[in-house]
């Protein structure tokens, strides 16, 4: 066993936890102000399908990575019309946009490199770079962002405006703020950091956008937030241990330590770990979660 | 009449405006629009053998879409649609070799069971991805009722919890030794049901369409029924309308939701008769082409009622088969165009349901 916690692993978990951060701290912005927010997967992928395509013709990752948050912005931008202006069903509207971000790049980059699966490689050189035991300059960013997250919401004015939206609109609309406004705002800034956390896998981890590269970790992302009662700090240590979880699954394979009574441990159990633990969490078991009161209700101005 | 005009001119109008804005992106890419749309509609109504594929591609979105929409009827959210199907369709392949005289010999013994007549081990089949559906969509609507946690993120995990569940049970467990691909072994012949071109001479031989079709519009009667003309069906939509009134006039509202996610379960886990006895005769790892979600679009556009629903899913395989063709017949369009159609008319219908309301 002993053999698992190595300093490699620990990395591994640093660099895997990475766009969960990004994505998870995008969540907790909106579905603090009230709005779900089931379309970070699809975010992510607009983030991580605009970065790989800038970086690739302009061979400038930073360039890239700006795009690719631009893009996160852009797209939540249209998903906070739908639920804001137009109270769409938001968990129905984020699907859509899920669905969207699985057609879209494949069918621009089909049109465009005559590839819908991929886009092409980047070099090396072109990648985010990377520091000491290859974490990434994007996995700095997210680290120091929990910090920046936790202020923000919790001593600066408008961090406790979202969470006046989120619990109570009503009063916050009687106390004077444009309850409207800050959701538009909430949710915008959940698509730049979706859209940085999908950045970071394009252009940081790997080096080409590949067909729904995300692969759920917007969802396992959203497993996090809820683990982490919809709070900054905790939302780091969820992250974290999915990336560990990650990370083992990824080293199970094969491994000779990986051995219960000499039967192999299935990687597709330690996959679904934290999809358990969510749902335990929900539950009650563990503590209450609670979410934010007013989540997922659209509100409408009494006159 | 008035209601009835409503019900369908939004819906229309989404779709309308979904392939305007389609069509402008095609443009954009480098093709023309109307040729995209042209090859859609003739590949998917050309023919007899073309709408017998269009038939066989909407097969699973009626059983999905009826699923999501007597959840939806019961104010309840079913993303789970996509787990239940696999869960179930694992179990229905299980039954399928262990009941039809299948020897699975990957690991240790693996003998069957059994080795049933098709008298028997059809209905067995069924009943088992019935059940096994039900069951897995319980659960979230049980966590709903006991717990009051949100059926939405329940059941989103519960898709993960249980398509990693079936494929670790295919992997170590039915995997035919030596094939590289992620599926069980065949079920026994005795649980094949048959092809529609057996009774109707004029379907081409190659067109897969089976009797799970059949069974997908009986199904679409038989909610209609449930729903409207049964007591249980009106305590059902009872709930979904108002809980607190529901409950005031004597309704168990958490009973209600669990009858309406184990009936929404069932029905999403009956696409694995079509797919495991009728089509693939295997579980096969990602046999689903997210028909699960689709579902979700199929009950949105079809306002929720079976008849709708079933206009939908029709609608739904015309983009599945349609899109095929376009791939191939148009120079820049790939078949990914399908996903951003359906996309922007779930977007376009979610935001008009707006006007719907009032």
């Amino acid at each position: 066993m002993g053999e698992i916690l190595t300093i490699a692993l620990l990395f591994s978990a640093i660099r895997l936890a990475t766009p969960l951060i990004f994505a998870a701290l995008g969540g907790l912005f909106s579905e603090r102000s009230g709005v779900i927010n089931i379309a970070l997967e699809g975010l992510m992928l607009a983030g991580a399908f605009t970065a790989a395509v800038t970086t690739y013709q302009f061979q400038n990752p930073y360039l890239g990575f700006v795009f690719g948050i631009l893009a996160g912005g852009l797209l939540a931008y249209i998903y906070a019309i739908a639920c804001i202006k137009f109270e769409a069903n938001q968990v129905v509207a984020g699907m859509a946009i899920n669905f969207l971000m699985i057609g879209l790049p494949a069918l621009i980059s089909g049109a465009v490199y005559d590839s819908s699966g991929s886009t092409p490689q980047i070099d090396k050189v072109d990648q985010l770079p990377n520091y000491f035991n290859n974490i990434s300059l994007a996995s700095i960013i997210a680290f120091l962002l929990i910090p920046v997250c936790w202020y923000v919401m919790y001593k600066t004015p408008f961090g406790l405006r979202i969470r006046a939206a989120g619990e109570n609109p009503q009063a916050a609309d009687a106390a004077g703020i444009n309850v409207l406004k800050l959701r538009y705002t909430a949710v915008i800034i959940s698509g730049i950091l979706a859209g940085a956390g999908g950045a970071y896998l394009s252009i940081g981890q790997s080096s080409l956008f590949t067909r729904n590269m995300t692969a759920g970790r917007g969802f396992i992302a959203l497993a996090a937030l809820i683990l982490a009662k919809w709070r900054p700090v905790p939302v780091l240590v969820a992250c974290l241990f999915f990336g560990f979880t990650e990370a083992i699954a990824i080293q199970v394979q094969g491994a000779s330590w990986a051995k219960i009574g000499g039967e192999d441990i299935p990687v597709q159990f330690i996959q679904m770990i934290p999809y358990v633990l969510t749902i335990i969490v929900l539950a009650g078991f563990i503590g209450l979660s609670r979410a934010p009161k007013a989540l997922g209700i659209p509100y409408r101005k009494e006159n | 009449m008035k209601n009835l005009f409503r019900e369908v001119l939004w819906p229309l109008v989404a779709v309308v405006a979904a392939f305007v804005v389609g069509g402008i992106i095609i443009l954009i890419l480098g093709d023309n629009p109307l040729t995209a749309y042209g090859w859609l509609l003739s590949s998917s109504f050309g023919s007899v053998k073309d709408i017998g594929w269009t038939l066989h591609y909407a097969t699973p979105l009626i059983f999905t879409g009826l699923a999501v929409a007597v959840a939806f009827r019961c104010g309840l959210l079913n993303i789970g649609a996509e787990g239940q199907l696999y869960v179930a369709a694992f179990a229905t392949a299980w039954v399928g070799m262990k009941f039809g005289g299948v020897a699975t010999k990957v690991v240790g013994e693996g003998t069957a069971i059994a080795d049933l007549p098709a008298i028997v081990l059809i209905p067995l089949c069924i009943l088992t991805a019935v059940v096994v559906g039900g069951i897995w969509g319980a659960i979230p609507g049980i966590l709903r009722a006991k717990f009051g946690s949100h059926e939405v993120i329940n059941t989103i995990m519960l898709n993960f919890i249980g398509i990693a569940l079936v494929s670790y049970f295919t992997q170590y467990y039915y995997k035919v030794p030596g094939d590289p691909i992620m599926q069980t072994a065949n079920i026994g012949e005795a649980a094949y049901i048959p092809q529609l071109n057996q009774f109707l001479t004029f379907i081409p031989k190659d067109v897969p369409l089976n009797m799970s079709f059949i069974l997908a519009i009986l199904m679409c009667v038989v909610i209609y029924v449930f729903l409207w003309k049964t007591k249980w069906g009106y305590e059902l939509r009872a709930v979904g309308q108002n809980a607190s009134a529901a409950e005031y006039g004597g309704i168990n509202p958490k009973k209600q939701i669990i009858l309406a996610m184990t009936l929404s379960g069932a029905l999403a886990g009956m696409v694995a008769i079509g797919e495991v006895m009728g089509t693939r005769h295997n579980y096969y790892d990602g046999f689903s082409a997210e028909w699960g979600f689709l579902g979700i679009a199929v009950a949105l556009l079809g306002r929720n009622h079976p008849v709708g629903v079933f206009i939908a899913a029709i609608f739904f395989g015309v983009l599945l088969r349609g899109e095929i063709f376009v791939d191939a017949f148009t120079a820049k369009v790939s078949k990914d165009l399908g996903w951003v159609l359906q996309a922007i008319i779930i977007l376009f219908v979610a935001c008009f349901q707006k006007f719907t309301k009032k």
